[in-house]
């Protein structure tokens, strides 16, 4: 994949070093004698499952935390951190996977912010924009500088991050997960540019949890995991498989394995579903689209084209206008999500930590959210506390939930077991219909694999599986349809089997169909 | 559309004025004086919301800020029998004030509603508990008359021939929206308001820019408060702020936390009432005054029906500053 790159060379002192660091927090240790050497124009992937310790070492890197053990160098000088300014002060950038944005600013000033082009006491505002215009054309990150952020299309905020990191002569420039947010196209043009950076100079460390991407742009591959390094490599020495292993400690499946698909009676159908998003605004248009039992539709697309909006008009979060969505062959237009559940419709929530677990109640409790008051877990609203703990068990045993305990609560569970939690609550209701949004958002490599076989294992049983997902490999992977939704309306159906991402992607940022489906 | 409906308004309201004018010269300008400087503290106190608004933090205390202010500020010019000092006095207090709300809001991060009332509960007990009868200014307030412009017609006597808090209003609301909007202060107070978060990673001390703010808008209470006590009223009395801390946020929400825009809306408020109080003297309408000094508040509940929902706050005012 590489193979056209020259095997990147060091040489001189590394700009950054980390030696073996240790940091505690209480109950765990996130790193433990990580080391970590960065050269001038070298990108370094930082790879690693949720909870491998990326992001403690990167937010040491950047001042945030300090050490327990271990040091810091920069270009070959121990430091001590006191905070982000100290980092920015000695070159250390970071673009935040949550973006530090002010959007009610414009480009120029989000990027001047905290280190402004002065006239006496009145920002300078002709020369900051002149400054920022001149960067963004050096680096080639299109943006209308005078723009306010507010307005901008996620990936163009983006490169307003970058910008304000290389405003600031960062030597280093961390970025953490920078392609979550993104299409495919805008990937491929991110990696594009950090090469760019590469080649003027610049180190960078790039953390994500895509393996196609690191093998893409990196010249080194840190792998850590349970917080250590567990192996350093190259492009060119390895693959996705051998970096997934190195990844979990076991071998994963990254395909999703399942035969075709069955397709029976339709379950859910939908038909001119229009849905108003926050201010006002129609945020689903015209939406007609239906699933059958025993097949998976995927949706794809950028987040914030409609998707929330529909999955919500689904499950009867928000209200809607439509000439019919019928689940089942009931009207399920206006009615409640209790009523929905009873009509056999399972909800993986696209947040999970506000929609999808109570976070105070114990995981037994949990597991039961949509079937507390039905009779095998009541009687006369006095709890059957036995019949709760009991499938609690078996739903903990089987989805592989690691926790000390059914009475654990939510809320102390990492991500992926939260997101298995609301999995198996809703497959263990056996639905008929299973609507998921986001099922492996900010979930690691293994958990993934799991999940994803699951929703086939449903398939297989016999559920229609409506997905909705932002990660375009996991539409592309599970789904037997796909559905492209760009600006609330359904632009594209595209046959799973043969889907072509180029073209998805390019449908996905509302460019012309090239080929007729 | 929001600009355009602030424009037809105050359009209008010249019109109205200047009809006034050709039809009755002297009433027009005593009612628009009486307008101006029925307007001076809530400008003031205005400026106060919109300087801790924008850097985040809910200040309910202006009341509190402005009556210890105009307690202190009275009997600091009685007792020294010096104006200048006593309005120091009124201004330094409003400053104490200011940092005690900084104290609470942004050092021990507490809700900021409730350090707010603290303030107003304090003021209204101290003010109450030292207030004593007998003092009187050693001076009435000097007016300052510009030459010239003093003589422009209905302009010149309504603008140009006042006390100096009046011109010291004024003069704060432009100069605030310079420092909002073409400053380096301004452009990161905006930030900790809008979000701190991002200010921070920047390199802007939240914590620090929001206790200075704060306590800065202090002293903008304090001159509120002095002008009641040494001009308006040239006395103290319980409770002599009477709400205006209170209609203050409501007029700061109505400018949508722009000072030239609260300015307008408070000389707007000044106007209702003078035109109000100046019918009712001459009999033109027949209720009792207690009906005319309720209209400030009445006015403040219709104009928060009719704008909120329609202007933006500072997106991160009323939160204490955490880091990650």
């Amino acid at each position: 994949m590489s193979s056209s790159r020259p095997t990147f060379r060091a040489t001189g002192t590394p700009v950054l070093e980390a030696r073996g660091i240790t940091k505690r927090f209480p109950g765990v240790v996130a790193n433990k004698d990580v080391s970590l050497t960065i050269h001038q124009g070298q990108i370094v992937g930082l790879l690693g499952e949720n909870g491998a310790g990326k992001s403690t070492l990167v937010k040491m890197i950047y001042g945030l935390y300090s050490p327990d053990e271990g040091e810091i160098l920069i270009n070959g000088e121990p430091v001590k951190l006191s905070g982000p300014r100290d980092a920015i002060r000695r070159g250390i950038g970071m673009v935040h996977q949550h973006f530090q944005l002010v959007p009610v600013f414009t480009v120029a000033e989000n990027v001047i912010l905290g280190d402004e082009p002065r006239n006496s006491m009145f920002v300078n505002m002709k020369k900051a924009t002149a400054e920022v215009a001149r960067l963004s054309e050096e680096y080639g990150l299109k943006v209308d500088v005078n723009a306010k952020v507010e307005d901008l299309p996620v990936g163009a905020q983006q490169r307003v991050e970058i910008l304000k990191a290389l405003y600031r002569k960062a030597e280093i420039l961390i970025m953490d997960e920078p392609t979550a947010v993104l299409t495919p196209q805008e990937t491929d043009e991110l990696l594009k540019v950090m090469r760019g950076f590469a080649d003027n100079g610049v180190a960078v460390i790039f953390i994500t949890h895509k393996l196609r991407e690191v093998l893409e742009v990196a010249d080194t591959i840190e792998v850590l995991r349970g917080g250590q390094v567990v192996g350093t490599t190259t492009p060119d020495q390895t693959d996705q498989a051998g970096l997934a292993q190195m990844m979990v400690g076991r071998s994963v499946l990254l395909r999703v394995d399942k035969k075709p698909a069955t397709p029976g009676n339709v379950v859910l159908e939908v038909e001119e579903l229009e849905v108003e998003g926050g201010l006002g605004l129609p945020a689903v248009k015209d939406a007609t689209l239906s699933v059958r039992a025993g097949e998976i539709v995927g949706i794809a697309g950028v987040e914030g084209n409609g998707q929330r909006e529909l999955v919500e008009a689904l499950t009867g979060l928000r209200k809607a206008h439509a000439k019919a969505v019928t689940i089942n062959g009931n009207d399920a237009l206006g009615a409640t999500p209790h009523t929905i559940h009873d009509m056999g419709v399972g909800h993986v929530p696209e947040d999970r930590e506000k929609d999808g677990v109570v976070g105070q109640y114990s995981i037994a409790d949990n597991m039961v959210l949509n079937r507390f008051d039905e009779a095998e877990f009541s009687s006369k609203g006095i709890r059957n506390r036995s019949a709760v703990n009991q499938l609690a068990d078996t739903l903990v045993e089987e989805y592989d939930v690691r926790t000390p305990s059914i009475q654990t609560t939510a809320q102390s569970l990492s991500g992926g077991n939260k997101q298995k939690v609301v999995i198996a609550r809703e497959l263990a209701a056996n639905p008929s219909l299973l609507i998921a949004s986001q099922p492996t958002r900010g979930v690691d490599v293994g958990s993934i694999e799991f999940i994803h076989s699951q929703i086939v294992k449903a398939r297989d049983d016999g559920a229609g599986v409506l997905l909705v997902s932002a990660e375009l490999d996991e539409v592309m992977g599970l789904s037997d349809r796909i559905l492209v939704m760009y600006d609330g309306r359904i632009v594209a159906e595209i046959d799973g089997d043969n889907a072509d991402r180029n073209r998805i992607g390019r449908l996905m940022a509302g460019g012309e169909d090239t080929q007729a489906s | 559309m929001r600009a355009r409906y602030a424009y037809t308004l105050t359009l209008a309201i010249v019109a109205g004025i200047i009809v006034a004018f050709v039809m009755d010269e002297n009433r027009t300008v005593s009612v628009l004086s009486f307008s101006l400087r029925y307007a001076v503290p809530l400008i003031l106190a205005a400026m106060v919301g919109i300087v801790c608004e924008r850097s985040g933090i809910i200040n309910i205390g202006i009341e509190g800020q402005m009556l210890m202010s105009a307690f202190a500020g009275f009997f600091g010019a009685a007792i020294t029998g010096n104006l200048i000092l006593g309005t120091m006095i009124g201004v330094g207090t409003g400053m104490i004030m200011g940092a005690f709300l900084a104290t609470g809001a942004v050092t021990w991060k507490m809700d900021q509603i409730i350090a707010g009332t603290i303030i107003n509960i304090i003021a209204t007990g101290l003010t109450s508990f030292f207030y004593s009868q007998g003092y009187v200014l050693p001076a009435i307030t000097p007016t300052l008359r510009i030459p010239i412009l003093a003589d422009i017609p209905l302009v010149g006597p309504v603008f140009f021939d006042n006390g100096l808090f009046t011109y010291a209003a004024l003069l704060t609301a432009v100069l605030l929206w310079v420092l909002l909007f073409k400053t380096i202060w301004g452009l990161r107070t905006r930030a900790v308001g809008e979000k701190p978060g991002s200010a921070d990673t920047s390199g802007v001390n939240v914590q620090r820019t929001r206790f200075l703010n704060v306590t800065l808008a202090g002293g903008l209470a304090g001159l509120a408060g002095a002008y009641l006590s040494i001009e308006a009223a040239s006395t103290f009395e319980r409770g002599l702020t009477a709400g205006r801390g209170f209609t203050a946020l409501a007029i700061m929400i109505f400018g949508a936390w722009n000072p030239i825009g609260a300015l307008g809306a408070a000389l707007f408020f000044g106007l209702a009432n003078g035109v109000a109080s100046q019918l009712q003297a001459d009999e033109v309408i027949a209720i009792p005054q207690q009906f005319i000094n309720m209209l400030p508040y009445i006015l403040t509940i219709v104009l928060l029906a009719i704008v909120s929902g329609r202007v933006k706050p500072p997106a991160a005012v009323g939160k204490p500053y955490e880091k990650e």
